[in-house]
């Protein structure tokens, strides 16, 4: 079955019924390896992507949801997002493999809050989890980014 | 120190036993006489290194490549390690590149563990003389390789950010001088930096490599390996531990789009297919009956109850089953009539949970077999795979990636996801690449847990109030027993941390004595491994006699340290004192914890409220003394990460069984920390010129005591059981 969706701005149609998790089409067909699998509960957050700026939980968006819906992911981001930077700057990443589920739940937060307070990163954030335990420079590197001043 | 590290070497022996015969017996090869190393490396290729050896290479155009014999899943070694040539070798950090090494046990074993692998905290530990010398000697042949040039003294001659000078004003790059350095023989002996001329270890200069491509999403994991005609498997294993496949039936499963093959292999049935997806339909559409005659059938509270028993007297022991003393000195004088502090504490099973669950891509046939995973044992995965194939071990080739975490999981003496997918590609064979895909419910209800641990410790004080006779009493399945490697006497990894204390030490009278009982729920080292719940135990307990005897518990500690030369912990207790301030923050009340483990000294101050029933903590001041601080910033990296670790596991950590059946499947049901839960950490680290010793594990074990120790300040009641949070 064919569908055609719109991914880092770029119309891709792709070989999958429509009860397919976007993760596993963006993996396995599309070859967008940085949304990674840890889940597929939307509870650990390490396939968050953008569908409409907004982050969503790609493990459990079936592609038929998705006809039409701009679809972002870490490779949209192309490197130049100011949270990239700041991730280099601070080394937050420890074994990574959450990272980019990290930075596109923290892009959605600043396109919509510029200048978070702790608790809009708490509650933007806490649905990513990081087994290395990094959240202390994740926060620190969003306010980085953002030009928040640490507390 | 490390008890892990000499049991993987105990443990090969009798490995290594087996893999000579079923070796010699393929194929009649004459393997006696072989050391360890040269067997396992049989097979792999030891010849095609640089002029600057297997730890370095120089391109043409000057790059500086330090080879990884260490895998890196977040704990900084691809910074550390190199940092450690580039210091020596006087390279330009800012370009340095890491790779990752072959497999190769002759060449790029652990030198603490007589394998290639990564574990017990050790990849600096173990290579910090390798690599200072690998640096200075190449730094030697470049500047004889100028001096030769510029027809001046040796001795003369700098090298600096990777330019070589002379003071007359002549420099050279390592592109300008390598293919005469590589023609220089390398000094036996070279000589070593002065500690104090670093300008590199010990600097906030060392940075990760790996940062900027963890935060495009380009780092590789094994997730991620994509070849060319991959299938990817997935299997369907027994809900029970040491439950077997009784039959199954695949038709539903085959008629799934994309599955390729259904069939058994030792572990339970596998569903091959050409994606991920379809695998995971084709497996939740197989039926298979199990049979449960050799399964764990109880529930952990059964197990637990077991325990219990067993340490208060009430369950008899058998010729099997019998206690073992691990600390006796001065046994049958009698307690006294001082002041008694009875306490016991039980400690569930725990997943390892990593964010990226277990995987494995495997290839064999036409001559040729290959893995590619996040290896944390390469050695051992060679070994195990060479037993199926049927090929001798240092043929097997590992390509090591990133792991998305480990925490003890991936270095398993049975590579056990790791030879499911080479049975999974023997099957499929022709040297077709399958990647064997673990869900996250596979991987939390897969087994090889931090075990279920029971102490029942009883201190009676003296009359100065410091503890005069010690009763201690472990039950906890052992890690290394069942294993291969099984071996007779006391399991240190079930009683390290209270073995050695010197809390014991300092105690006139000490029992100290472990049992323990077999399960087929299969168990192994969890970040910090017997610390997990000795450093818990002995802290939390010494806080309790504290109060018993009406003393500040970080003056009993002093008290204690200093009566047993424990100079380290006093220094460290010292600085995290010292860093804490006078008075914590408002509405928080403190508590200390501090543990030695993996040659390290971490002491904590944790500032905790109650919200209800549920512990709250803010900030946490750190100390280390970790010997010589490579890289202070990446040492900062694994306090703060080790905390959160041992934190979540206190707070929420627990594998519980019904009738035998993992009721924790996947994160909703395995409550882990998360980001508006997590501490602030501050460290400091206890300066040092001592020979670097462990950072991954000794952050993790602090933070449950020093948080069980503010609840005991604020409530007066000491934490008997974990996690902090049931339910």
């Amino acid at each position: 079955m064919a569908a055609t969706l719109d991914i880092n701005g770029k119309p891709v149609t792709v070989q999958a019924a429509p009860e397919t998790p976007l993760l596993w089409v963006l993996r396995d067909e599309l070859g967008l390896t940085g949304t990674k699998y840890g889940c597929g509960i939307a509870q650990c957050g390490a396939c968050t992507v953008h569908a409409n700026g907004a982050a969503i939980r790609s493990c459990q968006a079936p592609i038929g949801s998705l006809a039409g819906v701009k679809i972002t992911t870490i490779e949209g981001l192309a490197g130049t997002h100011p949270l990239q930077a700041a991730w280099v700057k601070l080394d937050v990443p420890q074994c990574g493999y959450c990272q980019s589920g990290q930075i596109m739940s923290a892009a959605a937060l600043l396109a919509k809050t510029p200048k978070p307070a702790d608790g809009d990163i708490d509650a933007a954030m806490s649905g990513n989890i990081c087994r290395c335990g990094a959240y202390q420079r994740i926060r620190a590197a969003i306010k980085d980014a953002a030009g928040v001043v640490a507390a | 120190m490390n008890a892990p590290v000499k049991h993987i070497t105990a443990a090969l022996t009798t490995r290594r036993q087996m893999m000579v015969i079923s070796a010699a017996a393929a194929g009649g090869a004459l393997l006696v006489g072989c050391s360890p190393a040269d067997m396992l490396a049989m097979g792999a290729d030891n010849k095609h290194f640089g002029p600057f050896g297997p730890f370095l290479r120089i391109d043409a155009d000057g790059v500086v490549s330090v080879v990884n014999k260490h895998i890196e899943f977040g704990q900084g070694s691809h910074a550390g390690l190199a940092a450690i040539v580039a210091e020596e070798l006087g390279a330009d950090w800012d370009k340095i590149k890491v790779v990752q090494s072959a497999a190769n046990a002759k060449v790029y074993a652990n030198l603490d563990q007589g394998v290639q692998g990564t574990g017990g905290s050790s990849a600096i530990h173990n290579s910090w003389d390798q690599l200072r010398k690998v640096g200075a000697a190449t730094r030697a042949m470049f500047v004889s390789a100028a001096a030769a040039r510029w027809k001046v003294a040796a001795d003369e001659i700098s090298v600096t950010n990777g330019v070589v000078a002379h003071p007359s004003g002549r420099s050279a790059s390592f592109a300008d001088l390598v293919a005469d350095a590589a023609k220089v023989a390398p000094p036996a002996s070279p000589k070593l930096k002065d500690p104090k001329a670093y300008t590199l270890i010990g600097t906030d200069r060392v940075k990760r490599k790996d940062s900027l491509a963890k935060a495009t999403g380009t780092a590789r994991f094994t997730q991620d390996v994509r070849l060319p005609h991959m299938l990817t498997a997935m299997v369907a294993h027994s809900p029970r531990f040491g439950g077997k496949v009784k039959s199954f039936d695949s038709d539903a499963a085959k008629k799934i789009p994309g599955v390729t093959d259904v069939f058994e292999i030792p572990t339970g049935v596998a569903v091959v297919a050409q994606n991920t997806y379809a695998a995971r339909q084709g497996r939740d559409a197989l039926k298979v009956e199990w049979d449960d005659a050799h399964a764990e059938m109880r529930s952990s509270d059964a197990i637990l109850a077991t325990y219990k028993g067993l340490a208060s007297g009430k369950t008899a022991t058998t010729d099997k089953l019998k206690w073992q003393a691990f600390d006796s000195h001065g046994v049958g004088v009698a307690p006294g009539d001082g002041k008694v502090v009875e306490v016991s504490y039980d400690f569930p099973f725990l997943a390892h949970a990593p964010m990226e669950p277990m995987n494995c891509v495997a290839e064999t046939g036409a001559g040729r077999t290959k893995l590619t995973s996040g290896s944390q044992i390469p050695t051992l995965d060679q070994l195990n795979t060479g037993m199926i194939v049927g090929v001798l071990p240092g043929s097997v080739e590992v390509e090591t990636l990133f792991a998305g975490g480990s925490f003890g999981r991936r270095a398993n003496f049975k590579s056990d996801y790791v030879t499911e997918c080479v049975h999974i590609a023997k099957h499929v064979g022709g040297g077709r690449p399958v990647k064997l895909v673990w869900t996250r419910e596979d991987d939390m209800t897969g087994g090889y847990y931090r075990p279920m641990v029971h102490h029942a410790v009883k201190v009676t004080l003296g009359a100065d109030g410091y503890p005069a006779h010690w009763h201690h009493r472990v039950v906890s399945q052992s890690l290394m027993k069942g294993s291969p490697m099984g071996k007779k006497g006391v399991d240190e990894t079930a009683v390290e941390g209270v073995l050695g204390s010197p809390y014991l030490r300092a105690t006139p009278v000490v029992d100290a004595q472990v049992i323990l009982p077999d399960s087929p729920i299969p168990v192994l080292w969890w970040r910090s491994v017997g610390a997990t719940h000795s450093a818990f135990v002995m802290e939390h307990t010494i806080d309790q006699l504290a109060h018993a005897a009406g003393k500040d518990p970080v003056d009993y500690r002093r008290t204690l340290y200093t009566k047993t030369g424990a100079t380290r912990r006093l220094a460290t207790l010292d600085l995290a004192v010292a860093k804490a301030g006078i008075n914590p923050t408002a509405g928080y009340t403190r508590g200390v914890a501090v543990h030695e483990c993996f040659g390290s000294v971490v002491a904590q101050i944790a500032e905790v409220k109650m919200e209800g029933s549920v512990p709250r903590v803010g900030r946490v001041v750190t100390a280390i003394d970790c010997g010589t601080a490579v890289s202070p910033d990446q040492i900062a990296a694994q306090m703060e990460g080790g905390t959160c670790f041992g934190l979540s596991a206190a707070l929420y950590g627990q594998i519980t069984l019904k009738d035998g059946v993992v009721e924790e499947k996947n994160f909703d049901a395995y409550r882990v920390l998360r980001m508006s839960e997590a501490p602030h950490v501050e460290t400091f680290i206890v300066p040092s010129t001592a020979h670097p010793s462990g950072v991954g594990e000794p952050g993790t074990p602090v933070i449950g005591p020093a948080v069980a120790n503010a609840i005991l300040a604020i409530t007066g009641r000491p934490t008997t059981s974990l996690p902090f949070v049931k339910g």
